[in-house]
């Protein structure tokens, strides 16, 4: 077989279009983000997850240390059971809090964990016992309307 | 009695187009059933990426980074209503990776490199080559529809993602570097907003199908063209015409399939 010039061109071509495809699954698509190290299990029952999806984002101070993998409901409590992998380099005390939060106005949603001041950790599978569930906007709204005319009479 | 004539006119036109729908078909079974040579000559398909893929990729950057651009442009005077300016980044990114990228790449192919298929083709048919081929008992689907139909499958969706890392890299030069949107919240809401699976896989699925529409439909109006200057030249304006609406009629039905109950 022969090289030619119009061979080089294919190939160029044909490179240059899996590397868009690269680009955009990696600098574009949430590809590299994914969890690649070693993870463990943890759970949180919530009330209410609002507008939590899988795969948004577990934070603490800011950093982010896990992802959500599965929400359910879990018929024995009629609550929301959320389960997150959480990177192992980031050890939490049992009682660590669990709050649904909300980046910015328009933002996602997102697990915020507030470390409490526990000896012991939490291990694989264990659960977070103290949760703050998202804030629906219509309570707050309905909450706000009934105290101001609660207290006008 | 002029009626009638209409009537007759119509129904003929209907005839017509059920007959050309079915040609149509057969022709692109053909083509399937006779792709073999453009595997085993691989040679013949890298000839006929080279005329469709190679050949648009200059239209395809250049259009890429303008409509980035504006997207970016447009998008940042409409978030700026909300001081959302930070979903900058996922907007330009979702409407490039979504639609964009591929219903544009998709048109674009179709007027450079679906044309030029037609006309080359049926400027064939009309010097008789194909004919020719067909006397040497060389099968002309075989070995001239075949290769450009997998080159052109093969091309499309290289095209899209080329389409759609242009668009990006326009809006974060308007978006970043012009107007001074913070870079890092670009990034990480671009990147937290598209799915690779959701997004950007049916993106690449949308602009396979786009191709083979596209390169079916220039294939076939070049080889039903009549052999004459005027035939030609009426085959090409129909493989445009065609394509673009067949794309968008596609992209309607597979968003429909793909981001429902989203």
């Amino acid at each position: 077989m022969e090289r030619t010039t119009l061979d080089l061109w294919v190939g160029a071509f044909v490179v240059a279009g899996i590397a868009a495809l690269v680009v955009l699954a990696l600098k574009v698509g949430n590809l590299s983000t994914y969890n690649v190290s070693d993870t463990y299990q943890l759970q949180a029952h919530f009330t209410n997850v609002g507008g939590l999806k899988p795969t948004a984002s577990i934070r603490s101070a800011g950093v982010l240390v896990g992802r959500v993998t599965s929400i359910v409901l879990d018929t024995d409590r009629y609550e929301a059971k959320v389960t997150m992998s959480i990177d192992k380099r980031y050890q939490f005390p049992k009682d660590t809090f669990a709050n649904i939060l909300t980046s910015g106005l328009l933002g996602e949603q997102y697990i915020g964990l507030i470390p409490g001041g526990d000896d012991k950790m939490l291990q694989n599978g264990d659960e977070f016992k103290k949760t703050q569930s998202a804030v629906v906007l219509e309570d707050l709204i309905g909450k706000f309307l009934y105290n101001s005319t609660d207290s006008k009479k | 009695m002029a009626i009638v004539r209409s009537l007759r006119g119509i129904g003929k036109r209907v005839i017509n187009a059920v007959w050309r729908t079915g040609y149509g078909a057969r022709f692109f079974l053909m083509t399937l059933f006779y792709s073999g040579m453009s595997f085993r000559r691989f040679r013949l398909t890298v000839r006929e990426m080279f005329f469709s893929g190679v050949m648009s990729l200059i239209i395809i950057l250049v259009a890429g980074m303008f409509v980035g651009m504006v997207l970016g442009l447009q998008g940042y005077e409409t978030l700026k209503r909300y001081g959302s300016e930070s979903a900058l980044g996922s907007l330009v990114a979702l409407s490039l990776v979504r639609e964009l990228g591929p219903v544009l790449a998709a048109l674009l192919f179709a007027s450079r490199a679906g044309s030029a298929m037609t006309a080359e083709i049926g400027l064939m048919k009309a010097t008789e080559q194909i004919d020719a081929m067909e006397l040497m008992a060389v099968n002309p689907i075989a070995r001239v529809v075949a290769p450009r139909f997998w080159a052109g499958v093969i091309s499309m969706p290289l095209l899209a993602a080329m389409f759609s890392a242009m668009g990006v890299f326009g809006g974060y030069v308007v978006g970043v570097v012009l107007i001074g949107v913070d870079e890092g919240s670009f990034w990480s809401q671009m990147q937290s907003a598209v799915d690779f699976q959701h997004d950007v896989l049916n993106g690449v699925i949308k602009s396979f199908v786009f191709g083979v529409a596209v390169t079916v439909i220039s294939l076939f109006e070049g080889y039903d063209a009549p052999p004459t200057a005027e035939g030609v030249s009426g085959a090409t304006t129909r493989t445009v015409v065609q394509s673009s609406l067949v794309i968008l009629m596609l992209d309607f039905i597979l968003t429909a399939f793909m981001f429902r109950g989203d």
